[in-house]
Order: structure tokens, then sequence, then C-alpha cells
């Protein structure tokens, strides 16, 4: 057989069938659900007739609307409480699982899946929701997919698919220490730009992808879709298997020596052939902060916010001056002399226990600067939360004046409370730095968590590395 | 909308992704952009002040049908809602150089047609459709005719064409197929049986 890559290999061992304009019909193993992008597909399942095709391959939980202060006081927004009591009766009435509000095992959709051991090697995983491109960290088919899709799953168990161009991004040799896989993340998109990766399925390669933990592999395949392509995968080694092993949904003691047989094979064979490369230093990847309203709008910590005048693309130069208008910045100022109003540590990107560690090394033993409004800490789930706890991080979070919150996607695109009012600069943990994403008249600087957590400290931007 | 990289954001703000309806988002495509007051479910938009910079608040491209946009329309979330809000509008067609993915599929499945069209026949219309002007968009020949008289042709799938055209229920199709899927289904679960729960 001629070589595959691990896309190929996922594809043909779920082609259900082909059509005649070589679509294929793909079967799903996994589907996430949350509160905003399913009730119209549970209604319309409703509407004509349809019970799901196979109930145990769904888990739902509710993420995006959930409040992140005390729990018991409900929450008081009476629309996002009915998208919430939606879903309650949604997954009672056809017997899907559900992770509610007060289960330790609630939060984020992107993050409760691999802790559960719900994500799986070899798998296909869709969840309605752009950022279901997470789970290729093991090695998975993992995509986003629109309300329409998520109905045509709940029925059929199968999507209907193009197959997609494959891009290998190798990231070689090691980072410097204190670049962790947000940094290679917004160096990628950086470079390849927001709309680089359309069309693609993205595999990261390389040494310094090796090197990361599957908490790192999460949040760099998390940001593939920011990167414009819908799905970012990495091959399975020991570091997947480990973290896989002993988690609720995982292979039984019976199947587990099977299961890691099978997993052997997710890797792309040597010699297949990708439909685009790209080749990263990693010795070249600085701490990386966003100064625009594109994730692609990315400069170094040490580094001045880009004039337009030095554009040749009048498109693009447009977009500059737009988003610098937007951002309340000026061309010329090192982005190092920014001050901030709000930090915001969490998000699926960046809410896992490795990103709150990262962050509280930072935090501990100092105080958050005295221009910042709100410093919060939003754990990606409840177990996250409780071994935080356990490790002693929201101590650390709390004395040095952060809010140690509950578990939900919060202010990453603020369904909630947890918003920014009209003008506040924010140094953010999340992905999306657009316009109004975490308030109307916000403006977001997309950071890894110990860089936020130094904004939060200082009140301005600054270089992780002389920490 | 001469900008690149507008997102599904921007299309529809999440204040509206709470509503667990299928319609009614027309009124706030585009919220930020299109109203000087901040918005919501609640706020009857007839109270809101419409931001008099903004192209749809041109009396040029009144009731417009067709968006021209450039690169990368439609970034960011998967939200349907997007699609939702610009067909409740009353777009029925989008042109740009490029689209997200997610957002392209989910413009299939509303009867909306993405177009995808080099950059400098983007260009042009947008030059030529400055002052408000008729484009007529025939699916079935896969052409556009401009007011100069120009004929463009494009590419669309064949299976998504005749999707729109015919405005076929997918899961019904798929449906048919029950006995392969089936088929298929007990295979996978003799290959990965840690894939199915006892
Ligand atoms: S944390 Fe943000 S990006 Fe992630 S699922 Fe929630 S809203 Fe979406």
């Amino acid at each position: 057989m001629a070589p595959r890559t691990l896309y190929q290999k996922i594809w043909d061992s779920h082609l259900v069938e082909t059509d005649d304009a070589g679509t294929g019909l793909i079967y799903i193993d996994r589907h996430l659900v949350h509160e905003v992008t399913s009730p119209q597909a549970f209604e319309g399942l409703r509407l004509a007739g349809r019970q799901p095709w196979r109930v145990d391959a769904n888990l739902a939980v509710p993420d995006h609307n959930v409040p992140t202060t005390d729990r018991a006081a409900g929450i008081s927004d009476p629309i996002s409480r009915a998208q919430i009591e939606a879903l309650q009766s949604n997954t009672r009435e056809f017997g899907i699982t559900l992770f509610d509000m007060d289960d330790v095992r609630q939060g984020i959709v992107h993050v409760i899946g691999p802790e559960q051991g719900a994500t799986l090697p070899g798998m296909t995983v869709v969840c309605g929701d752009s950022h279901t491109s997470t789970h290729g960290a093991f090695g998975a088919l993992a995509f986003g997919i629109g309300t329409s899709e998520v109905e045509h799953t709940l029925a059929t168990q199968c999507l209907w698919q193009k197959p997609s161009k494959t891009m290998r991004v190798t990231v070689d040799g090691a980072v410097a220490p204190g670049i962790t896989a947000k940094d290679i993340a917004l160096a990628i998109i950086g470079r390849i730009g927001t709309a680089g990766g359309t069309g693609y399925v993205i595999e990261y390669a390389g040494e310094a992808i090796r090197n990361l933990s599957m908490e790192g592999r999460m949040s760099l395949c998390n940001m593939t879709i920011e990167a414009g392509a819908r799905a970012g995968m990495v091959a399975v080694d020991q570091t997947t298997i480990d973290y896989i092993k002993g988690r609720p949904y995982a292979p039984s003691e019976a199947q587990w020596a099977q299961a890691v047989a099978c997993w052997s094979e997710l890797h792309s064979d040597e010699g297949a052939q990708f439909d685009a490369e790209v080749v990263i230093d990693g010795a070249d990847i600085q701490p990386q902060v966003t100064w625009g309203t594109s994730p692609e709008m990315v400069i170094a910590v040490d580094q001045a916010i880009p004039d337009p005048a030095g554009q040749d693309d009048e498109v693009r130069a447009a977009g500059m001056r737009r988003a610098l208008e937007y951002m309340g910045l000026d061309a010329g100022t090192p982005i190092s002399a920014v001050n901030v109003d709000k930090v915001f540590i969490g998000s699926c990107t960046n809410s896992r226990i490795e990103d709150l560690r990262d962050a509280a090394r930072i935090a501990q033993g100092r105080k958050v600067a005295s221009n910042i409004r709100v410093a919060m800490v939003v754990p990606g789930s409840g177990l996250v939360k409780q071994q935080a706890e356990e490790e002693g991080l929201d101590q650390i979070f709390l004395d040095a004046g952060f809010e140690w919150r509950e578990p939900g996607c919060s202010m990453c695109l603020a369904m909630n409370a947890d918003r920014l009012e009209p003008g506040e600069r924010c140094a953010s943990t999340s992905n999306r730095n657009f316009e109004g994403r975490q308030g109307q008249g916000g403006r977001t600087h997309l950071v890894s968590p110990a860089m936020a957590a130094a904004a939060a400290v200082f009140g301005h931007f600054t270089d992780i590395r002389g920490l | 909308m001469d900008r690149s990289n507008v997102d599904t954001d921007a299309i529809i703000p999440k204040q509206y992704l709470k509503s667990i309806r299928r319609s009614g988002f027309g009124p706030f495509l585009f919220d930020d952009w299109r109203y000087l007051d901040a918005g919501d479910l609640d706020t009857p938009v007839e109270s809101r002040r419409l931001n008099p910079d903004f192209e749809l608040n041109d009396a040029r491209y009144a009731g417009a049908s067709v968006l021209l946009a450039r690169k990368n329309f439609g970034c960011g979330s998967s939200r349907e809602h997007a699609v939702w809000a610009l067909e409740n509008y009353g777009i029925r067609c989008v042109m740009a150089p490029s689209f997200a993915d997610i957002f392209f599929n989910n413009c299939f499945k509303n009867g909306v047609l993405p177009i995808v069209l080099e950059e400098k026949v983007i260009d042009a219309l947008f030059e030529e459709v400055r002052d408000g002007a008729q484009l007529t968009i025939d699916l079935p020949a896969q052409t556009i005719s401009t007011p100069s008289g120009q004929n463009i042709a494009f590419d669309i799938d064949a299976g998504l064409k005749a999707r729109l055209v015919q405005g076929l229920d997918d899961i019904g199709l798929t449906l048919e197929r029950a006995d392969v899927i089936r088929a298929f289904e007990n295979k996978h679960r003799q290959s990965q049986p840690w894939l199915f729960a006892e």
C-alpha cells in the first residue's frame, strides 16, 4: 500500500461510502453537544419524528452560558437559563448523557471530552463548535460543524464530507524555555495567516511538537481553526497513551492492549505526501502578543506595533488601519508599553491544569497591579478546578489578587455575565481577538497563560523570559 | 462589504445566540456595525439608531440580496446563526475570493449560495456596483451577469448545486442508506470495540 498520511488513515477507516461527486459519507464516533448550537437540531429531530442513531456516541455539557460565580444562585439571565434548560430537557428526552451544572465533571466541552477519555486516538469527533479541532491532539480527526450537521449527526451518525487537502507544519528543534504551545500556535498563524489553512487538515510534526504535553498539543490543535484549517492533528505516541490510561471512558483493561496496538498505527507513514509543507525553526519562536483584531495580527513581546504605511497591499493596509483604530493603538508603540485593564485566564485554549500552573508560577509572591480592574482565572472544568485546589494554585491566585471562578467559557465570548466594557483592554488566554468578541467595544490581546499572568502583575505586557 | 476576514462574531454577535429558535436573526445581522447603540434579544431594533456609515444602511444598497465581500468571509465560530441571519435579512448569495470552510458548508444547508471568484474579478465587481447596481445570478447556468454586459462564469460542486436547486432533505436522503451505515457500524464495532459502550 502507498504511504498514507494520518488524515488519510482515519478517513479510510471511517468511510462508509462515496457518492458520484466524490463526497464521502463518514462515520462519526463521538459527538459532543453543548447548549448554544443544539436546540434547533433537537427541535428538527422532534419535528421529523426521528430518534438519535446511537445514543452512547453523544455526550452533552452546558458551558457557554453558565455563570462562573456561585452556582447555587442559579442563572440570573432568563434567556441564558432557557437555553440551558432546553439542553437539560432535550438530553433527558433523547436519553443522552449530560454533565449538568452541578456535576463536578462539568466544564468546557473541549476540556471535558479528553479529560473523560471520551476523545480517543483514531476517532472521528464532531461538535457544533469550531474549536472541536482541539481533539485532534489525540491523533483523532476532529472538526466543528453547524447546527444542521449536528442534527444530521444525531440522526444518522454520519456526515457527508469532501476529502481535505493535507498540510504538514513542522516545528524543528526545541523551543526556548518559557515558550508554550500558545506561542507556537500564534507564531504559525502569524506566518501562514488566518486563511492559510483553509481547505486543509494540518498535521503538526517536529521535535517541538513531540516535546509538548497533551495539554500543549490541545492548545495548539485548538488554535488550528484560527489558521483557517478545520482540523489539526498530532500523531499518537507514548505521551498520548499515558494521558488516556485510566480515564473513565478509556478502553477497559481487557481491551487496552488491543487498543494500544491499533493506536500505534496512527502516524503518517514514511514518505507520505502532503499537499503543502511549512517548516518553522522552534528556536525562532518568541512569546507572542496579538495587537489587532485578527489572530494573524501578532508580534513578539519585544516588538513594536507594525505600521500600515509599510504595506504594499491596500486591502491589508486598510485592515490594519481599521484594527489600530478599533484597538486604540498607534503604530510604532512597543507592545510592552501597552497597559491593560483586565486579564482573563481560561477558555478551551488555555484552562487546563498545566496552563494554570504556568500562570501561578508567575503570580506566586506577586500582586496584581493597581491599574488592573479584574484579573480572573476560570478553570476549564470542575475536575481541573479540584486538582488546582489540591495543588494550592487557587490560594496563589487569590493571594496575588486574582479572582478564582467556576468552570465555563466565561469571558472567552462573554455570553454570560463576564465581559469587557467598551474600550477596555484585556490580556486574554483565549483564541479570538475579533471586534466585540469579549464584549462590545472590548479590546482583546491574545497571549499564553504565563504572559497573561505577567500582564496582570505588571499592568502591561512583559516578557516572561526575564522573570 | 469591502473588508477581509469578516468573522461570524461580526455577522451575528453572541448575545443573539441565546435564542433557541432558527428564525428572526435578520434584524441583528452585522449588529455591532449596523447600529450605533448596543442591542440584545430584548431591545426592539426600532428603538436603536442606525449607523449611517455602514454599507447596508446606505440607500444605494437597500434591500440587497447579493453580498459582495473580501477574502476569508465567515471565519471564526461554527455558528449557523450567521447564515440564518443573512438568509433572514434577504441575502441569497455571497461572493468573495475565499470563505471559511464551516461557514461555506452552512450556507448550502440554508439555501444561501456562496460563490468563490478570483480576487481581480471581485475587484472589478466592487467597481461596477459602487453606485448600486443589479447583478443577475443564474445558478443552473452558473453565470453572473453585470449591468455592463459582462458574463462571469463560476464553479460550484455538482452535488451542492443539486441540493440548492432542489432543496433536498439531507437527513432523509442519508437515512435511505441506513443499511449501508448499519453494516459499516457492525464492522467498525468488531475492529474497535472500545468505541462502543456495552
Ligand atoms: S471557551 Fe471560547 S472558544 Fe472555547 S468553546 Fe467556549 S466560547 Fe468557544
